[in-house]
């Protein structure tokens, strides 16, 4: 539910706290670029979540919906600038009531509309391996392959949020894993 | 104690959840929730041996419950993996995203160690004392992870009976491991003591 630049959950805290607090550590000519990518100003791109890509089948269709009762939905950015990106491909697949995440109707794609934002109505999601969780992907030309992977704070929860920031393809190259 | 054992099983079958799974998902959670339960009958089979049960009848159902418990983890993992390959490979690498899988791969260790231990046990010329031993730490690491393991996940168990039911595990695996390492010992220190002072007398 939460998150601004992706979703937040408790070890990502946990991790980027000890980040900061391993970054002081560091000899002062290392910790300004730190620094720089853990404040808001910049919009450092988003980085892939293991398990991110697991059952992913590429080139989901674009859909009008996967189902009703859960949301997904997000802003997505440009790296550096943060502006919103129009017109980009999200895929979207979970387990839902209906079945797993392989099952060809709880995958599909949305574009982003000119504000950047996307939204995709789903089946209520359930519990896949332990966690209730959705994915998330981008992979197509322009930017950087992502795959997120933001788990829900609790099962019963009736939407997701998960922001991203993507980075140009020429400054990353894809990555899946 | 079947009824401890059973509950969990059934709730976890009857399950809403289950609904929407295909059937090898089901397969390899359920393949779980039987290991788990079979953990708290485990011990009690060889340890505290019900009194329904002859000494050597508790070794026979032991060894065929270690059997099953090994043969129900080969389900759980097989059956998850020819379900998801990638969330499982992830999970037995170390590198999956959710904080119970770790345990659950100890426990898996402490199970491969424990059957490889079990089997080999003549060959290896094991004595009874340093068996004992090694079985009871490997015993209490399995199911402690393993509990942990399933009290992390989320999914098709209700929540009361599975805390229920590691609990019990648990508990009935502190004692049998107390029970043969401990209390068995100390008996029969003191029958040879007895022994001893009634031949001299």
């Amino acid at each position: 539910m939460s998150g601004k630049i992706i979703v937040v959950d408790r070890r990502a805290l946990l991790a980027g706290a000890a980040a900061v607090g391993g970054a002081r550590l560091l000899p002062s000519f290392v910790t300004p670029a730190v620094a720089q990518s853990s404040t808001s100003s910049s919009f450092s791109p988003t980085e892939t979540m293991p398990g991110g890509s697991n059952n992913y089948i590429a080139n989901a269709p674009l859909v009008q919906n996967l189902g009703t009762g859960f949301v997904a939905s997000g802003v997505v950015r440009r790296a550096g600038d943060g502006a919103p990106l129009s017109n980009v491909r999200v895929q979207i697949w979970a387990a839902t009531e209906r079945g797993g995440e392989r099952v060809t109707s709880n995958r599909g794609s949305v574009m982003t509309g000119p504000d950047g934002t996307y939204r995709l109505e789903i089946s209520p999601i359930v519990p896949q391996f332990g966690q209730p969780h959705i994915h998330i992907a981008y992979d197509d030309r322009d930017f950087a392959t992502l795959f997120l992977r933001p788990v829900l704070s609790s099962r019963h929860d009736k939407s997701i949020t998960a922001d991203f920031v993507l980075a140009l393809a020429s400054s990353n190259e894809p990555r899946r894993s | 104690m079947a009824a401890v054992a059973a509950v969990p099983v059934i709730a976890a079958a009857a399950s809403p959840l289950q609904g929407g799974r295909e059937l090898l998902w089901i397969t390899g959670g359920m393949a779980g929730v039987v290991a788990l339960s079979l953990l708290f009958v485990q011990p009690l089979l060889m340890a505290a041996a019900p009194p329904l049960l002859t000494a050597r009848g508790g070794v026979r159902w032991h060894r065929w419950g270690g059997i099953a418990i090994v043969t129900m983890v080969g389900l759980h993992i097989g059956a998850l993996y020819a379900y998801s390959p990638e969330d499982i490979t992830d999970a037995l690498l170390l590198v999956a995203p959710t904080p119970f899988s770790l345990y659950g791969v100890i426990s898996l260790w402490c199970l491969v160690l424990t059957a490889a231990l079990a089997a080999t046990r003549r060959v290896l010329k094991l004595g009874y004392k340093p068996w004992r031993i090694l079985h009871s730490g490997l015993a209490v690491a399995l199911v402690g992870a393993g509990a942990i393991h399933a009290i992390q996940i989320e999914g098709a168990m209700e929540e009361y009976s599975k805390l229920a039911i590691c609990i019990a595990a648990l508990t009935a695996t502190t004692a049998g491991v107390l029970e043969v390492n401990v209390l068995a010992p100390m008996r029969r220190r003191r029958v040879l003591r007895d022994t001893r002072s009634s031949g001299r007398g």
